[in-house]
């Protein structure tokens, strides 16, 4: 082991809050107030990352708890990339876990949505399968048809806490408070233009889209959404994610594709 | 390209919009290349809409040249994507360490800068300009550390790096100011005795003291406008080696467009100043 790498390993050690024994390699470094610049900056630099990526759990517990619990999860878990985007891919479950959070039991849940943002945020771009695309299919070829997700179309269900309405009432400015009803609901988020948009959707909507993504036509894609809601809209719930910019393109059985040729 | 580049700012998100308009003469805009390592979305579409009008700079905080261990394969082919897309005027990097064992600490860590050191900082950057295709400027560090162990003084490692890679200089004359203020050298000095020929790009910024700490300390915080110290140096450094590229960095208690504009006029005019003078 070269002497640089010691010096690496001893100094990254050193960086870790309430670091104890540390390597007489930098003992005399870390024994320097200004040691504490670094420790400081390191920290700062994971708490910005994680008030920035999740700005919903921010605003429902405030930027005090906030940063002091992003705190305790960064001394935990640095971040694996570069790109601080993609950082606090375990806070959600670390939320879940948090014992200074068990009054608020769906903190990780509303996490997780601030992730499905992030993720709809930066994926890829792709065009937005419109309604238009429509009139000209008979019901039989639309049931043998795909419909291919967006890129950057994300989705969840929770059965049991109503997470899109908290999340989306502490996702921007606004009013957060109102009624609501404490029910299972799910949240589609999309990026058709140019900005994250997010509408509510039920279960059998997330049933439909998990098939979709799954590669399934769609007449076995809306068997399933019924399956969820014998009473489903259906017409009402494939215009409702058409409109949203769900999927990117419509898939005829006969279309080349690589993936789905036998052979 | 980099002969039309004056001054240039730190681009900010909140400024996407005034900085695509803004149509002051020689005006460039420098990223952290890692915020926009993105598959598609509205960041990419705001670069390439503000590419489309300025020239752009890459200023990467995150290769870890100074890490004993090659740069990241992945990490430098994300790079150079981005880089093939948006055809910077500079692409830039720090002569320090981020990356280490499996994870990435958002700062610029010291090393003690021997010859084990050199030959592996050497080795790094002429992997990443391979990798990139492109020449790199590496920037001086702030110091907050004595004692680190030091072989090599920084100027002579930063020349004796750029001799054997290629690769330019960047001198940051605030992190100068504040080492200086630290370490307790004379600024003046240093930036006399900067290898001038390598210099492809200067950056200014602000700093604060962090009274926790101590009562003289500095630290590089780029959380208020420069310091006029910081430009009398920048007056200095020009006067000696010419106008060069210069960018004023914000990235706390940013303020408005204009404000940071301002800064930035400043910085144009003092590297118009020598030329106009000579002319």
């Amino acid at each position: 082991m070269t002497a640089l790498a010691r010096f690496q390993d001893a100094f990254a050690a050193a960086l870790a809050p309430g670091a104890q024994d540390v390597d007489p390699l930098v003992a005399s470094l870390v024994a320097q107030p200004a040691f504490a610049v670094y420790r400081n900056t390191v920290a700062k630099g994971c708490i910005d990352a994680l008030q920035a990526n999740f700005p919903a759990v921010t605003r429902l517990v405030g930027e005090e708890w906030m940063r002091a619990a992003a705190a305790v999860f960064a001394a935990r878990v640095l971040p694996r990339s570069p790109s601080m985007l993609e950082y606090g891919e375990e806070f959600p479950d670390f939320l879940d876990g948090f014992e200074p959070a068990a009054s608020l039991p769906y903190l990780g849940a509303v996490a997780r949505l601030d992730r499905l943002w992030t993720a709809a945020h930066v994926s890829a771009d792709g065009p937005v399968l419109s309604r238009e695309a429509f009139p000209g299919l008979d019901p039989e070829s639309l049931g043998e048809a795909r419909l291919v997700p967006h890129p950057a179309a994300r989705w969840a269900w929770h059965p049991e806490l109503p997470i899109f309405t908290l999340w989306s009432r502490n996702r921007e400015e606004g009013d957060a408070d109102g009624d609501f009803d404490w029910r299972g609901e799910g949240a589609l988020v999309t990026r058709p233009a140019d900005a994250v948009r997010w509408m509510g959707v039920d279960e059998a909507a997330c049933a439909f889209l998990d098939a979709c993504a799954r590669g399934q036509p769609v007449a076995g894609a809306l068997d399933l959404a019924l399956e969820c809601d014998p009473n489903a809209n259906l017409v009402r719930l494939l215009a409702d994610l058409i409109d949203a910019g769900a999927f990117c393109r419509i898939a005829m059985p006969t279309d080349t594709d690589p993936d789905r040729r036998p052979n | 390209m980099s002969a039309t580049l004056t001054a240039g700012l730190g681009l900010k998100p909140q400024h996407y919009a005034e900085a695509r308009d803004c149509p002051a003469e020689g005006l460039w805009f420098e990223v952290h290349p890692e915020n926009y390592l993105v598959a598609g979305g509205p960041r990419l579409a705001w670069l390439e809409a503000i590419r489309a009008r300025h020239p752009v700079s890459l200023h990467g905080v995150a290769l870890s040249l100074a890490a004993d261990a090659p740069p990241d394969r992945s990490h430098l082919a994300r790079l150079r994507a981005l880089a093939d897309r948006v055809e910077p005027a500079l692409v830039s990097e720090h002569l320090a360490w981020s990356a280490w064992g499996g994870a990435y600490r958002p700062d610029l860590l010291p090393f003690p800068r021997t010859t084990e050191a050199l030959n592996r900082v050497a080795a790094n950057v002429s992997a990443a300009q391979d990798a990139l295709g492109r020449r790199l400027a590496i920037e001086n560090p702030s110091h907050y550390l004595r004692h680190v162990g030091h072989e090599w003084d920084e100027i002579d490692f930063l020349a004796e790096l750029s001799r054997r890679t290629g690769c330019g200089l960047l001198l940051d004359v605030n992190n100068v100011f504040v080492s200086a203020a630290n370490l307790g050298f004379p600024a003046e000095a240093y930036v006399d005795a900067f290898p001038c020929a390598a210099v492809m790009e200067i950056h200014l910024a602000g700093h604060s003291r962090d009274p926790a700490l101590g009562e003289r300390l500095l630290v590089d915080s780029h959380d208020a406008p420069v310091d006029e110290a910081v430009w009398a140096l920048h007056r200095r450094l020009v006067a000696r080696i010419g106008p060069r590229p210069t960018l004023v960095e914000r990235d706390d208690n940013v303020p408005a467009f204009g404000e940071l504009l301002a800064e930035r006029d400043r910085a144009h005019a003092a590297l118009r100043g020598p030329r106009e003078r000579a002319a």
